[in-house]
């Protein structure tokens, strides 16, 4: 099986300061792969890359090959409304929209035409049951998505982004801001959800990784050092920075 | 001295130095009000102006200042909120947006009593709008400008960077993101700025001298016809404000209640306009609590 996404050769600079000094990595369907790394590392930068959040930002040069579903990411034809809807992200801070859990989990919905009030609420539900918080939130549905805890605000985020069903799941440090509990909800939705999307998260908890992903890339100073299976590489690390990094001697 | 001393001794000076203007506003806002609040009946609020005799109202005066509000807000926001979602939005930190930003200091920092000239000399004779409200609301929107741009920016500004990542990466245009999300989340600090900025034109005379008008035709509040010259909806017609009949009153009149009548007109201006400080501030809060589901 081809893999869904596959990079060759990223480099990224921001300004005359290059952040990624060449990174391949494939990512296969159906998933989960984990990009680790020290704070700095360009983990949470290479991510980005991904569905071209970096284009936000100014004087970014990105170059080398990005092939989704065998099409260039970054082709001048690219339409990148279309592509965030393929390749959609879940954030450090949750960020629900300032309007009720409906709303929020509608928002894609409406905008790409969809209005008929049965298929809204049908799409809802699905969406808010996958990223499992229909229970905890299913009777204030009209009440705003920001009068949740944060761990339902972030599955309310990723419901709102299950909604338009998109192909590939970005996470950049989903749970870093949430409390251990609320963590543990938000992995047990991810490793359910694998079987029908593509996930990559950047998590800065190794035992995270180890926990839910099935691949693990270790990144170094803007370099990839190291990409394997979790389990293989949590307990034979090719690589003697790898061993160090897993072992606590830095980062 | 030993450290707490100092401490305390500063912690004293900066509440002595608030105690001051605190005082200095009760005693304006205490005076004003109760000078002024024993000639405030609904006679005096509903009936029309007298020249030479005792006892006219304020109806008119107060009415244009409500209209020219009106007219003004209509001319200013729609530019105001455009400039400011360019300058939050989409402007880069370049030379062009710091002179944008320079232009708007110094069109804020204008003597209210030149722009008046200006427009008079402008509007009311190069393009023939005579004294009119429409010449009025003019001049007011160049200093309505820099305090809606700055506070539709600042409130802009405010909105947490996160919203416009969620927004970008759920597939939004910049533009969908701007209008779905940033703008719902600013209203109420729009508001507050509208509603603030509505304060200082209400209380604006030295422009509107030269561009409004300082004469009151009778106004016909039954004709509805906005072109009709006795119309109250005529935006040609000339228009004394309640800020330009106080000045007037005080300077050249010859009612013999002028005192009174100055007095009442203080009074219902400083009402208003602390009515729109706090219908601001409630404003704001309301929508702000509705919006975060009361967090």
């Amino acid at each position: 099986m081809p893999a869904i996404l596959q990079t060759k050769n990223v480099h990224l600079s921001y300004g005359s300061k290059e952040a990624l000094h060449g990174i391949d990595l494939d990512f296969d369907d159906h998933s989960i792969t984990a990009l680790i790394g020290p704070s700095g590392c360009g983990k949470s930068t290479f991510l980005r890359c991904l569905n071209r959040m970096n284009d936000l930002i100014a004087n970014t040069t990105i170059t080398g090959n990005f092939q989704f579903h065998g099409q260039d990411l970054y082709a001048p034809t690219t339409n990148l409304v279309e592509l965030r809807k393929q390749i959609g992200m879940v954030f450090q801070q949750p960020n629900p929209f300032p309007f009720s859990v409906y709303e929020n989990v509608t928002y894609g919905l409406k905008l790409a035409g969809h209005h008929d009030r049965k298929f809204l609420d049908e799409q809802v539900e699905r969406a808010l049951k996958q990223a499992a918080v229909w229970d905890e939130v299913k009777d204030n549905l009209n009440k705003s998505a920001m009068a949740f805890s944060g761990g339902q605000q972030q599955r309310i985020c990723i419901a709102r982004l299950l909604a338009v069903q998109p192909d590939i799941i970005l996470l950049d440090e989903p749970t870093s801001a949430l409390d251990p509990i609320s963590s543990a909800q938000i992995e047990e939705t991810l490793i359910t959800l694998k079987k029908d999307y593509c996930i990559i998260i950047v998590t800065h908890n190794l035992q995270q990784a180890s926990r839910i992903a099935d691949r693990t890339a270790f990144m170094l100073n803007g370099n990839l050092v190291e990409y394997d299976l979790t389990s293989k590489m949590f307990t034979q690390p090719a690589k003697q920075d790898t061993s160090d990094y897993l072992n606590g001697k830095f980062g | 001295m030993t450290p707490n001393q100092t401490d305390r001794l500063a912690t004293r000076f900066i509440q002595f130095l608030v105690l001051i203007v605190v005082l200095i506003l009760l005693f304006l806002l205490g005076d004003i009000i109760i000078s002024g609040l024993p000639h405030i009946s609904w006679h005096f609020l509903t009936s029309p102006a007298s020249s030479f005799s005792a006892g006219g109202g304020i109806r008119d005066q107060l009415f244009n200042s409500l209209y020219l509000l009106v007219l003004t807000l209509i001319i200013s926001f729609p530019l105001a909120l455009g400039s400011a979602i360019y300058l939050s939005e989409y402007a880069g930190d370049n030379w062009f947006t710091s002179l944008i930003r320079t232009a708007i200091e110094v069109l804020s920092s204008l003597p209210s009593v030149v722009v008046g000239l200006f427009g008079y000399l402008l509007f009311v004779i190069e393009f023939h709008l005579g004294f009119s409200i429409l010449s009025g609301a003019i001049a007011l929107t160049f200093f309505n400008l820099p305090l809606l741009i700055r506070s539709i920016e600042g409130s802009l500004h405010a909105v947490p960077n996160s919203q416009r990542e969620a927004g970008i990466a759920l597939g939004l245009s910049n533009w969908r993101t701007i209008r779905g999300i940033l703008l719902p989340m600013a209203l109420p600090g729009i508001l507050t700025g509208i509603i603030l900025s509505a304060g200082r034109i209400f209380g604006e005379a030295a422009a509107l001298i030269y561009t409004a008008g300082q004469s009151a035709p009778i106004l016909d509040y039954t004709n509805w016809n906005p072109t009709a010259s006795s119309s109250f909806l005529n935006p040609m017609r000339p228009a004394e404000t309640l800020a330009v009949h106080i000045w007037k009153v005080n300077t050249e009149g010859v009612t013999p209640d002028a005192v009174s009548i100055s007095a009442g007109s203080s009074a219902v201006l400083i009402i208003i306009i602390l009515l729109f400080n706090f219908g601001a501030r409630a404003i704001g809060n309301r929508m702000y609590k509705k919006m975060t589901g009361g967090k």
